[in-house]
């Protein structure tokens, strides 16, 4: 690679490292991903690809990435699998916590809040993207955004991941606002294939969840059932 | 009315042979011994009005405020020792501050009652501090939850009302607002006129002389702000209630009372001291002038508990 400095032979550098161990004892375990959330009258619909990976290694195909911070909150996990792990567990204790004090149940604006606070204060030790999705009685169903470095914003449709640059464009040309769950589900499982067909850091297999007033719905879309594009 | 502590009553940690922690009593006189400030609730927003005492005619008007804003959507009516209040006040700020700063939505009234009241119960369970000698009356208004109206008193216990009265004439205050039977169909424009009235009701024109009525609301009118009622509104109500106050109609207690007859509360409240005095009084709600000759310092039937002076006509 051009880019790697010239050392004399006898100092040994990560490269040389190589030689001796494969790639993925050296590296972090990442959720390169594809996340995505959509807002409908009613609700909201998540979705998520399956494929955690340690450098080239694959470590999980059949992740769940859409992980309950409450009954009817979710978020998706993008980044490290380690500190989005750790941060999902100390949000679903504070918010459960903060639910309890007020003996209702939490707003999403609440927890996108807690997820954003604690993503900005360890903004340098941690690499976190995350969704934040859910439905409360005040707001209905709302989607909230909080990238690597700690920003938060509400979004009617968001997308996040190492795979999500691949269907900007998608995204922005098929979304209409007013959609119903049905379209909603649909728009969700194709952006998600066609991010899959083209990362490689996300793939396996389509996992999506509708959380409205009734409850959680999850449906899993294995992969010989994906949608089908022209491209081969 | 007063019951002896003898000994039990030293301190805040220790209870009565017949389970009564006497410093909170105690704390909660302190309250009654300040002025009436009420707070009710209608179907878009609440309503505060405190009468507030004037002790000197060299006080600048408006100063020593006894409604503060305890956020943009929270204000607090207080009674009793008003230092106090002011503490208490400052540490409700903070509680819905950091209750904003961490969850990044303004704060339940419930939530913001239940957590200053654990602050003032925390002082009622030591010898080292004593109890918070006042208490006070929330209110905020909200698009979802709607108007909220919560009291918390020396005890650290908080109840939600509908209306609620604190401070020396709460009793008559109470009846007044009972009477009002505010429902939902009451707005915060109307209501604004019926506190100002009933605190001229309750006001003691010969006890307390000068005073100034503080008014305030939250509601959608002030869209979910607490703001101090507009001078012209607030002129307004006082109008109204100077009015209502002066006419004998439905302000009066009417019960089957005897006619021309005084009662008299005695002031410092001892039921066994003899007097013989002439005095010249008004009757509060009608305004004419009575004599009476007191053998005796008798309760006042109607408002036990009271020093207010009620005509029995």
């Amino acid at each position: 690679m051009a880019t790697m400095l010239q050392f004399p032979s006898s100092v040994s550098t990560l490269n040389d490292y190589n030689a001796l161990y494969p790639d993925w004892t050296q590296r972090e375990v990442s959720t390169g991903t594809t996340i995505m959330a959509v807002e409908f009258d009613g609700g909201v619909v998540m979705g998520a690809d399956s494929r955690t990976t340690t450098g080239a290694y694959i470590a999980n195909r059949v992740t769940d990435k859409l992980t309950p911070i409450h009954e009817r909150i979710f978020c998706c996990r993008s980044g490290s699998a380690a500190d989005t792990q750790a941060i999902a567990d100390a949000v679903t204790y504070q918010l459960g916590f903060h639910s309890i004090e007020l003996d209702e149940a939490p707003l999403v604006q609440t927890a996108a809040s807690l997820f954003r606070d604690m993503c900005y204060r360890y903004r340098e030790e941690l690499m976190a993207g995350i969704i934040v999705a859910g439905w409360d009685r005040r707001r209905g169903g709302q989607v909230y955004t909080v990238p690597v470095g700690g920003m938060m914003t509400r979004q009617p449709v968001s997308v996040g991941g190492s795979g999500s640059s691949y269907i900007y464009g998608f995204v922005d040309s098929n979304y209409k606002p007013a959609m119903s769950k049905e379209e909603c589900l649909k728009f969700t499982a194709e952006a998600l294939t066609l991010a899959m067909e083209r990362d490689g850091s996300s793939g396996g297999v389509v996992r999506l969840a509708v959380i409205s007033e009734q409850g959680v719905e999850r449906q899993v879309i294995l992969g010989n059932q994906l949608p089908k594009f022209s491209t081969v | 009315m007063s019951s002896i502590g003898t000994g039990y009553d030293l301190s805040a940690s220790t209870f009565s042979p017949d389970g009564r922690v006497f410093q909170v009593e105690y704390a909660m006189k302190a309250v009654e011994n300040s002025s009436t400030a009420i707070g009710i609730r209608c179907k878009d927003g609440v309503v505060f009005g405190v009468e507030k005492l004037i002790l000197s005619k060299l006080y600048e008007q408006g100063s020593n405020k006894r409604i503060f804003n305890i956020d943009r959507h929270v204000g607090m009516a207080v009674a009793g020792l008003l230092a106090d209040a002011r503490s208490l006040s400052e540490v409700s700020r903070e509680e819905a501050s950091n209750f904003r700063s961490n969850y990044g939505h303004d704060i339940p009234l419930k939530h913001l009652a239940d957590r200053v009241g654990m602050y003032v119960h925390a002082y009622t369970l030591y010898s080292a501090v004593r109890p918070f000698g006042c208490s006070f009356i929330l209110g905020s208004y909200d698009e979802d939850d709607g108007p909220q109206l919560y009291m918390v008193d020396p005890s650290g216990i908080s109840y939600g009302y509908w209306g609620c009265a604190i401070g020396k004439a709460k009793q008559a205050a109470k009846t007044e607002i009972e009477k009002l039977q505010v429902d939902e169909r009451k707005t915060c424009r109307e209501l604004v006129k019926e506190v100002a009235k009933i605190i001229y009701i309750v006001h003691d024109e010969v006890k307390d002389k000068a005073f100034e009525l503080e008014l305030s609301w939250v509601g959608e009118v002030t869209k979910g702000r607490h703001e101090l009622v507009p001078k012209d509104i607030k002129e307004e109500a006082e109008k109204y209630a100077k009015v209502r106050n002066r006419s004998s109609g439905d302000s009066h207690n009417k019960s089957s009372l005897q006619h021309g007859l005084l009662s008299y509360f005695c002031p410092d409240r001892n039921p066994w001291r003899r007097r013989m005095t002439l005095m010249r009084i008004t009757c509060k709600q009608c305004c004419k002038p009575l004599f009476c000759h007191f053998t005796d310092c008798v309760p006042c039937f109607r408002h036990p508990g009271n020093s207010q002076l009620y005509c029995r006509q």
